[in-house]
């Protein structure tokens, strides 16, 4: 299998009419791993959901490529089906809905993007197996195979569970939105394993979106990126990393003055809202 | 006064005497009974959109008289008991024993080894077996005057379901009827009748199921009662299905009293018939009586249900919990007015009452009216109501994992079903439930 490539350029992307993208450009191969870096509010999870399809992100300019797929042509169930998976920084609960049951339906129509609706999902068996050897590796009790997706779940609960649903989509590639965020210092360690066996298993392309160092000690990547006022301001390597810790993003400030007033201007207008 | 009877109330008395000709053998106290009720039904004005349970509820298109209630209903033919066999062979392998009707005439009977000490057989072999039992309990706890619709039932019912528990057995299986209609039975006007001893208990699974389909089907009509009595510290489950077809009419009156100690689990599924309407009602006459009233709705195109229920708090110490819960979709309306009534010496009182709606479609509605009369002081009541569309960001994390928009929502319909599955502990029963509404949901 050629390896692919994720490709977005120039992304514009406005929520409610407000610009918070203002071209984007970003290119993760097969097989890297990409960290993106940015203070609060400058946009990382809008690039997400952009890429994700989520109704309420609007794609003003710009383009995103799966390999030779346009990503934003489709709805987000085709996108999940092309290759793409978000880990999400917030995961929403659905009651009533096995995690089980859901990662059945997920698992079939991902590995079957062909199969017409009604026809019949994938294995009970083969699918019970392979859920519990992932929960294992994982360390998650077998339990939450049948408790309600999401629903009462613990933060650091919720996110072993996004990544329980990662390793059984093996996507080509993986946006992780904070997945660190919530987890214990136990569990960083076990969850970036599991993601680190999907990646090499899959060759799966990485984004880990994060603000803190710890979880780059376990997924290295060999690319940074800071997005700052609606744009990637700075491409590095792991040094970005290191330097952002010890200097926040002060420097960034001063040197992107242009982009800090967006930042600004995006700052009053959210807390002008609330 | 004749001049407030619509067209369609009219049944004479010379039809009523013929009527009473084609239920011959009858005991004298239940054709006197019947004739009570028949003048209450001949004094009592046909409902309008005046009287408060049908201002939402408009039933100016059911004709009474496109229904023979008179004759005796053709024997169930061959053709009869195939539509119904796939209905039938369902409920027989997940159940012990149970009793299979069509137009309220029984085409398949209990097997009374299975049975024990329990009866489970139809109104004229009780009639027949029970004479005396038949006579204490028949009308004691449903009304037989509320409005026209409960009098003419009670005039012109034709046969029905009984299910007797004597003092302390305990029935360990759960057990099965199936009321059904063909597309040649149109007419079902059956009595339930529960009654469940002291220290008794049992678990019913009760399917009304139709074969006719589409718009080639003629008007059906059930016009039926449900009475249930559960003795002290006996223990009842009984889940009732409706799942009549597009073209029926659906009109009944369901009451159940709870004595000392007693308890009900009592679940209706609301998904067939052209419309509904349903009085769904709980007394718990003894301390420490409970109920657990569950309901599940899913209606499709113009379908119309209207369910009015009540939990009547009668001695002190009773809980009620009453979960109703609806799906809508197409130009469907669903309406739920609930009571809880606690009348003065009922102090410590539990009770509580919801009712939650999701509404899949623009045009559909849902109307949700609880009520509270309270009347000790030393009581916990509380109701709520919930209403709207599925939540779209439920919709884009299913998608997310490529899941299509259109299953997500079925799943996310299913789900917000699920609490209601979850309190029904036998899990047969909560399988017959699910699946019913899976497959409509399926279809809808
Ligand atoms: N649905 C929305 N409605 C209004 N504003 C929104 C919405 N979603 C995002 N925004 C705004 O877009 C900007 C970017 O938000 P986003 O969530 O992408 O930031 P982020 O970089 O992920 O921040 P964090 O590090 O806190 O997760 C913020 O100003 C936010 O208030
Ligand atoms: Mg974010």
């Amino acid at each position: 299998m050629s390896t692919k490539t994720l490709r977005i350029e120039n992304l514009h992307v406005s929520v409610e009419g407000k610009p918070i993208l203002r071209g984007v450009n970003l290119t993760i191969n097969q097989g890297e791993t990409h960290a993106l870096m940015g203070p609060n509010g400058s946009g990382k999870s809008t690039l997400s959901y952009a890429l994700m399809g989520h109704p309420n992100y609007e794609i003003t300019d710009g383009t995103a490529y799966l390999g030779d797929v346009n990503l934003l042509e489709l709805e987000a169930d085709e996108r999940a089906k092309a290759g793409l998976f978000l880990a999400f920084q917030y995961p929403t609960s659905i009651p009533g809905v096995t995690m089980a049951n859901f990662l059945r339906h997920a698992v079939t129509n991902v590995r079957m993007p062909d199969r017409k609706e009604g026809e019949d999902l994938i294995s009970m068996r083969d699918f019970r197996k392979e859920l519990k050897q992932k929960m294992d590796e994982l360390g998650m009790d077998g339990d939450f195979a049948r408790r309600y997706l999401n629903e009462g779940f613990s933060g650091g609960e919720k996110k072993r569970a996004e990544v329980l649903q990662l390793a059984m989509l093996q996507p080509a590639f993986a946006i992780l939105d904070e997945t660190d965020s919530g987890l214990d210092i136990d569990a960083v360690r076990v969850v970036s394993e599991g993601v680190n066996r999907v990646a090499k298993a899959q060759g799966t392309g990485v984004l880990v979106i994060t603000h803190y160092q710890r979880i780059l000690n376990y997924i290295q990547p060999q690319f940074v990126h800071i997005l700052y006022g609606g744009r990637i301001v700075e491409n590095g390597g792991p040094e970005l990393v290191t330097t952002l810790e010890r200097e926040g993003y002060d420097w960034i400030r001063a040197k992107y003055p242009q982009e800090a007033r967006v930042e600004d201007e995006l700052e009053a207008s959210a807390s002008a809202v609330v | 006064m004749s001049t407030a009877v619509a067209s369609s109330h009219a049944i004479a008395s010379l039809e009523f005497g013929e009527f009473l000709n084609s239920v011959p053998n009858e005991p004298a106290w239940l054709t006197e009974k019947r004739r009570a009720a028949f003048e209450s039904f001949a004094a009592t004005p046909w409902p309008t959109s005046r009287d408060e349970e049908w201002r939402r509820t408009d039933i100016r298109a059911f004709r009474l008289n496109a229904f023979d209630l008179v004759h005796s209903p053709a024997a169930a033919t061959l053709e009869d008991l195939d539509e119904i066999a796939p209905a039938r062979d369902a409920l027989a392998s997940a159940y012990g024993t149970g009793i299979v009707q069509i137009g309220g005439q029984t085409t398949q009977p209990a097997d009374l080894i299975k049975l024990g000490k329990a009866t489970l057989t139809d109104f004229r072999t009780f009639a027949e077996s029970n004479p005396e039992i038949l006579e204490k309990y028949l009308f004691g706890t449903v009304g037989t005057s509320e409005d026209a619709l409960a009098a003419l039932h009670a005039a012109m019912f034709r046969g029905g379901i009984v299910l007797y528990v004597p003092k302390g057995v305990k029935v360990a299986d759960p057990l099965y009827a199936l009321s059904a209609m063909t597309a040649r039975q149109r007419i079902d006007t059956s009595h339930t009748l529960i009654v469940l001893e002291d220290g008794a208990e049992a678990t019913l699974v009760h399917d009304l199921v139709s074969t006719a389909s589409g718009e080639s089907a003629t008007p059906g009509l059930h016009l039926g009662a449900v009475e249930i009595v559960v003795g002290k510290d006996a223990n009842l489950k009984y889940v009732r299905i409706q799942n009549w077809d597009d073209q029926t009419w659906h009109f009944s009156r369901e009451r159940a009293t709870v004595d000392a100690g007693g308890s009900i689990q009592w679940t209706i599924g609301g998904l067939g018939s052209r419309l509904s309407k349903v009085n769904q009602e709980t007394a718990l006459a003894g301390p420490k009586a409970s109920a657990q009233v569950n309901g599940v709705m899913f209606t499709t195109g113009k379908q119309h249900l209207a369910y009015f229920t009540r939990q009547d708090h009668q001695a002190e110490n009773t809980t009620s919990d009453l979960l109703y819960k609806g799906g809508l979709t197409g130009k469907s309306r669903t309406v739920w007015k609930g009571m809880i009534r606690v009348e003065p010496g009922a102090q410590k009182t539990d009770a509580y009452q919801k009712n939650d709606s999701l509404i899949l479609t623009q045009s559909a509605r849902a109307d949700s009216i609880p009520g509270l009369e309270i009347e000790a002081n030393d009581v916990r009541c509380t109701h709520g109501a919930t209403a709207g569309p599925v939540d779209p960001e439920m919709v884009f994390y299913a998608e997310a994992r490529g899941i299509p928009a259109e299953t997500a929502k079925r799943l996310i319909v299913e789900g917000f079903f699920a609490n209601v599955y979850d309190r029904i502990s036998v899990e047969p029963v909560r399988e017959s439930l699910r699946l019913a509404v899976a497959k409509k949901l399926s279809l809808g």
